[in-house]
């Protein structure tokens, strides 16, 4: 289970939005098959019987109502952004010309 | 006056009641020891005189006018990197927050600062705290005040190095798996990670939301009950924040009784695996906490065996969700790839450029666990592991009153040793991991030296969700009784620091 190839790490940094180099893809399809190998164990345990538990505390979802608060202001909220036409987040195109 | 930088937090805000110092002439010591050592140390990324001098001088003007906002009022502290700050960068250790600033502050920023307590600046740690050796940020690695040469912990060594080197009385961590408790056992220092949802995390930026917990670094377990009363609380900013009323863990603290307290000690991770020194202090402060009134028994914890591996799935799985987020588009690093390109491409390169080798082997490792396919194996067999250490926990509990284990298996590592083969780094958190599985609170109190090495040892203390008050009890009583067989504290032991040392 814990074959990861070259092509599924490419596949998985694509995923994750990540430009990873092709050493940098090399070194990582090594490092996953080892880390996989050593987390495996978890699949002895997990037996059906067992439910799965997302959350260390037990808590209800958190209702507040509806009115407005605690709002950053926009040339707060605009101050570190890399790029800004004064109101609103300026991103590159997001279709590419094959789109 | 640079005697004002050995004191205790206690000790300064009682100084400060008396009128016998002023939060001026404390936040200057504090800063002349940073100017002096943290060349050697690193355990600051930021670092501004002027702003603490100046909300230093506000509580001098608050105290003479007779309204201090708490007794800490003018104590200072160093806040580690992950929570957000207005009025200094946040960068999580990470090149692609480089330089940012925060719009708003943490809510335990904003609480410290309620309290009067001065900002000195931001820890060092390991990229989104990844790493338990703080040698992952991006900004260089913190050093061990005791060995120049040797890790601090991580991945809050440099909140854990700034009070061990007496470059601040009290600090903020965050422990994801550790990353409070396990520098304290590596710099002879104190950590609390408390209760899930005893502390706000708003503000902290996340690694693993479901284990992350924001708590505090000191010297003494009296700072940190102390800090821990100014920080808890139910905060509507965080939707997984408790509302129960806490009790005050100072007097917990100065109620320290062990006579009767009913102490676990867990099998599992008392032998194989840990440095004989590691051991023998535990051992003999169990003797200690025995002779003083405490029942010692064993207790069977069999899924810690798993606990590791289930970590290492759900903390990745949750950490590529939550490192999303940057981005490119509202905030950090924007790197623009040859020839420009689409947003996709424009976040590709960012996020290559700004990331460091571990944060990319666990976002990695994250997104497989948690894709098609592979999510029933990995990341929900790891989430039923996590049913199995928490019923574990559950059951010794039934049994006992608080649970102890070394803090780790061994002590502060050299620089670099450990760097090539991340999973043996990985496996030193075996004996935190499973607190955060289960939401529950710890401690880790220095413990003595090892015979071997000579390096600071900690002992751990876990207790049941809410029953934080229970590890100041024990780690105040066992404190008391180790300074008193030693004639001094473990930290007064630790080499002088003379800066100018590389």
């Amino acid at each position: 289970m814990s074959d990861i190839s070259a092509e599924q790490v490419r596949h998985l940094a694509n995923l994750a939005r990540i430009d990873l180099s092709d050493a940098e893809i090399a070194t990582m399809t090594t490092e996953l098959g080892q880390i996989m190998e050593a987390v495996a164990s978890v699949q002895a345990v997990a037996t059906p019987d067992v439910p799965a538990t997302s959350h260390p505390i037990p808590l209800k979802n958190v209702y507040r109502a509806d009115v407005v608060a605690d709002v950053i202001p926009t040339d707060k909220a605009l101050a570190s952004a890399p790029e800004h036409d004064g109101s609103r987040f300026k991103v590159s195109a997001i279709l590419g010309e094959e789109q | 006056m640079s005697d004002l930088i050995h004191k205790s937090a206690a000790e300064l805000a009682e100084m400060l009641a008396a009128g016998t110092t002023t939060s001026v002439e404390i936040t200057q010591a504090h800063l002349d020891r940073i100017a002096a050592v943290d060349g050697d140390v690193h355990a600051f990324l930021h670092v501004n005189a002027e702003v603490s001098l100046a909300a230093a001088k506000a509580s001098d003007e608050r105290r003479a006018a007779g309204a201090p906002l708490s007794d800490l009022d003018g104590v200072p502290i160093a806040i580690k990197d992950v929570l957000v700050t207005t009025d200094m960068p946040s960068t999580s250790g990470s090149k692609i927050l480089e330089g940012w600033m925060s719009p708003y502050d943490a809510t335990v920023v904003t609480k410290v600062r309620e309290a009067g307590l001065v900002p000195l600046g931001k820890t060092n740690m390991d990229e989104f705290a990844m790493g338990s050796s703080t040698e992952h940020s991006a900004y260089g690695p913190t050093r061990n005040p005791w060995d120049l040469d040797r890790i601090p912990g991580g991945s809050g060594g440099g909140s854990a190095a700034a009070v061990a080197a007496y470059e601040a009385p009290l600090a903020l961590g965050s422990d994801t798996g550790g990353s409070i408790r396990q520098p304290a056992h590596i710099t002879g220092t104190v950590g609390v990670k408390p209760t899930y949802g005893g502390v706000s995390r708003y503000g902290a930026i996340a690694l693993a939301s479901s284990f992350d917990q924001i708590g505090p670094v000191t010297r003494t377990v009296l700072d940190s009950a102390l800090l821990h009363d100014v920080i808890k609380g139910h905060d509507r900013h965080d939707s997984t924040s408790l509302t129960d009323e806490w009790p005050s863990f100072a007097d917990a603290v100065k109620n320290a009784n062990v006579k009767g307290l009913k102490i676990g000690v867990i099998e599992q991770l008392d032998g194989e695996g840990f440095q004989p020194g590691v051991l023998a202090r535990f051992h003999e402060s169990l003797e200690l906490l025995k002779a003083s009134g405490a029942e010692i028994v064993n207790v069977s914890l069999p899924s810690l065996e798993h606990a590791v591996a289930a970590y290492y799935l759900i903390l990745p799985a949750e950490a590529s969700s939550n490192l999303a987020k940057f981005d490119s588009v509202r905030f950090g690093l924007r790197v623009q790839p040859e020839g420009g390109g689409t947003v996709e491409q424009v976040m590709s390169a960012t996020r290559e450029a700004g990331f460091g080798a571990e944060v990319k082997r666990r976002i990695i490792l994250g997104t497989y666990a948690l894709s098609a396919g592979y999510y029933d194996a990995y990341y929900g067999s790891a989430q039923k592991v996590r049913t199995l250490v928490q019923c574990d926990f559950a059951d010794a509990f039934s049994k006992v009153d608080v649970l102890a284990s070394p803090t780790a298996p061994t002590t502060a590592w050299k620089l670099g040793e450990q760097l090539d083969d991340p999973v043996a780094m990985w496996r030193g958190d075996i004996a935190t991991i499973p607190a955060n599985m289960a939401g529950i609170p710890g401690i880790s109190i220095p413990a003595g030296l090892a015979d071997e090495d000579g390096l600071p040892v900690g002992i751990q203390f876990l207790a049941p969700a809410r029953e934080d008050a229970r590890l100041y009890n024990v780690g105040a009583a066992l404190e008391a009784l180790l300074e008193k067989k030693w004639g001094h504290t473990l930290l007064s032991q630790a080499p002088e620091l003379k800066g100018g040392a590389l």
